[in-house]
């Protein structure tokens, strides 16, 4: 990895009430990815980016950002952050325009007319400039604090679920305006429990259980790791018992004798591979098939098998 | 960035005072109006019937008293409502995650409180000469008197709106501390024409110095030394930086 733009070490977070939300979490994030946090409930998502954006803090452990101490020089460390924050927190009598010039003033940066344009715009938000916050729709306030954290040009942003909530259309606008703001250089981590959305925006995934990383990991090398293909092969006629020429390929016979199910690959779509080898040989030694159902495993699987396991553990 | 958010501390100040504007028939017309009453009542009307206090004709002599009424009563409002709404309407965690500390904190906020506090003084001082003929002996120890008043009374408000979780207990001491104890604090009447042991006892009030300080900068008599007074508003001018300084070190209900 190369020089990270975000150290996390040793990072534990106990509440007052002695809920330990973070548990000696370490994590390096480096510049210019998209890191998707997957976590359910209460993992302790959000305390996280708490400790990093100063709303939480830490009971121990230390947190670099731009190879600042963030215990120390949390000044210019937290001019290059922003937070787009889970809840939708607005001055709701403010008007758009105004509440994002003032987002950039508070983070130090002086008054750049062209540049809130530009960060309105990209959000469709320009039309709506003048309108109070409490006159738009829950889709748009989501937007206007995008363009708040915007405002004062971050290198790093916090997506704390994003998409939380939303409908599917904006949900697929907010997957684009990600990946412009990665086209421009900004490094994001997100947290969210859409896996779907970790999985189509980003580089790496990491996978968060009560307080504690389970696994980081880059998101292709997770899937490939531990990946698996799924067929299901309908048989024409029932068989008896596992026939010897297709017993090299990692296939059981359900108990009707109906079914040959297969469970291989690595999520690189060498099991889909195989699954073809299979068919070739069942037909090659007279085993006829009425249907074949064939599944890759998502990030969703991956990440219900680990969280399980950890519970199972 | 150097050790000091400018830009961040100016825009909080701007904010915090457009929000003044934007009510201002609450935060202005209101307290100013209100103010105007007690002039035409206590002060035209009533006022015309009684003694002159301490060589003072009545109308004025209650024109600091009035002042400080309202002055306290605002800037504390002012200044916990300002803290107070960003932590319950969640706006809070901007601020929480930006390059702002105790100082940008302070000056955007009490400054802006101050402030407004100070354009209300002007403006009832102003109100007060329709109804009550007043000249003031002290001027530059009036304005330096009542900015001193206004910033210390902003900080309170302040901690009042980190303190307070509920608007219940963000309204209970401006109404039932703050107003009864300016009422009784010489606002309407000199502390040494009280019998003893009431004109003791009334400096158990830590309002009565506010006033008798103030009163002493438009008429030069007062209950106590000005010195006494000023000392007093500085310390608790001082307690209130230490509190604060207190709450940002540790976070007491801001940070988690």
């Amino acid at each position: 990895m190369s020089d990270p733009i975000l150290s996390i070490r040793n990072l534990t977070k106990v509440y007052a009430g002695g809920t330990k939300a973070l548990d000696d979490v370490d994590l390096d994030i480096s510049k210019g990815e998209i890191f998707a946090l997957l976590g359910p409930n209460g993992a302790g998502k959000t305390t996280l980016i708490g400790a990093v954006c100063g709303l939480v803090r830490p009971t121990s452990g230390t947190i670099t950002a731009f190879g600042q101490d963030l215990s120390t020089n949390w000044r210019s460390a937290r001019e290059r952050i922003g937070l787009v924050p889970q809840e939708l927190s607005t001055d709701m009598f403010e008007t758009v325009e105004r509440s994002v010039a003032y987002s950039r003033g508070l983070f130090g940066r002086g008054p750049d007319k062209v540049r809130i344009e530009e960060v309105l715009r990209s959000l469709s938000l320009w039309d709506k400039r003048s309108s109070e916050i409490r006159e738009l729709s829950g889709g748009m306030k989501r937007r206007v604090l995008i363009a708040k954290a915007l405002a004062h040009e971050p290198d790093l942003l916090f997506l704390d679920e994003p998409t939380a909530g939303v409908d599917v259309e904006l949900r697929k606008g907010m997957w684009e305006q990600v990946a412009a703001l990665r086209e421009r250089g900004v490094t994001i981590i997100l947290t969210t429990h859409y896996i779907e959305e970790a999985e189509l925006m980003a580089d790496r995934v990491g996978i968060i259980r009560g307080g504690k990383i389970l696994m980081v990991d880059n998101k292709d090398a997770m899937m490939q790791r531990l990946g698996t293909t799924e067929a299901t092969i309908a048989l024409a006629e029932p068989l008896s018992e596992l026939p010897a020429a297709i017993a090299e390929y990692p296939v059981t016979l359900s108990e009707d004798g109906r079914e040959l199910c297969y469970r291989g690959g690595d999520g690189s779509g060498s099991g889909s591979a195989e699954v073809a080898a299979l068919t070739k040989a069942l037909i090659a030694h007279g085993i006829d098939y009425t249907g074949i159902d064939v599944a890759d495993s998502s990030l969703e699987d991956i990440f219900v098998d680990l969280v399980s396991q950890e519970e199972a553990a | 960035m150097s050790g000091f958010n400018a830009r961040g501390a100016w825009s909080i100040y701007q904010r915090e005072l457009m929000r003044a504007m934007r009510t201002a028939f609450q935060s202005i017309l209101s307290p100013v109006l209100t103010t105007s009453l007690y002039f035409v009542v206590f002060g035209s009307v009533i006022g015309s019937r009684m003694e002159p206090v301490d060589g003072v004709p009545y109308g004025a002599f209650i024109i600091p008293g009035l002042l400080m009424l309202t002055l306290l009563g605002e800037t504390t409002s002012n200044s916990s409502f300002g803290i107070y709404m960003p932590r319950f309407t969640g706006t809070i965690y901007e601020l929480l995650s930006a390059p702002v500390g105790v100082a940008e904190t302070l000056i955007g906020f009490v400054g802006a409180a101050a402030t407004k506090g100070l354009i209300l003084a002007a403006i009832i001082l102003a109100t007060a000469t329709l109804f009550v003929d007043y000249e003031i002996a002290h001027p530059v120890f009036a304005i330096g008197y009542i900015m001193l008043v206004a910033a210390s009374f902003s900080l309170f408000g302040f901690i009042l709106g980190i303190w307070a979780d509920s608007f219940e207990k963000l309204g209970i001491i401006p109404l039932l501390i703050l107003t009864p104890l300016t009422f009784l604090g010489g606002t309407f009447y000199s502390i040494d024409d009280l019998p003893a042991p009431w004109n003791t006892v009334a400096f158990a009030n830590p309002i009565a110095f506010l006033v008798s300080g103030l009163r002493w900068t438009f008429y030069g008599t007062s209950d106590v030394s000005i010195w006494v007074s000023l000392s007093l508003t500085l310390g608790f001018l001082a307690l209130c930086v230490a509190i604060i300084a207190f709450i940002f070190k540790t976070g007491w209900r801001l940070r988690e």
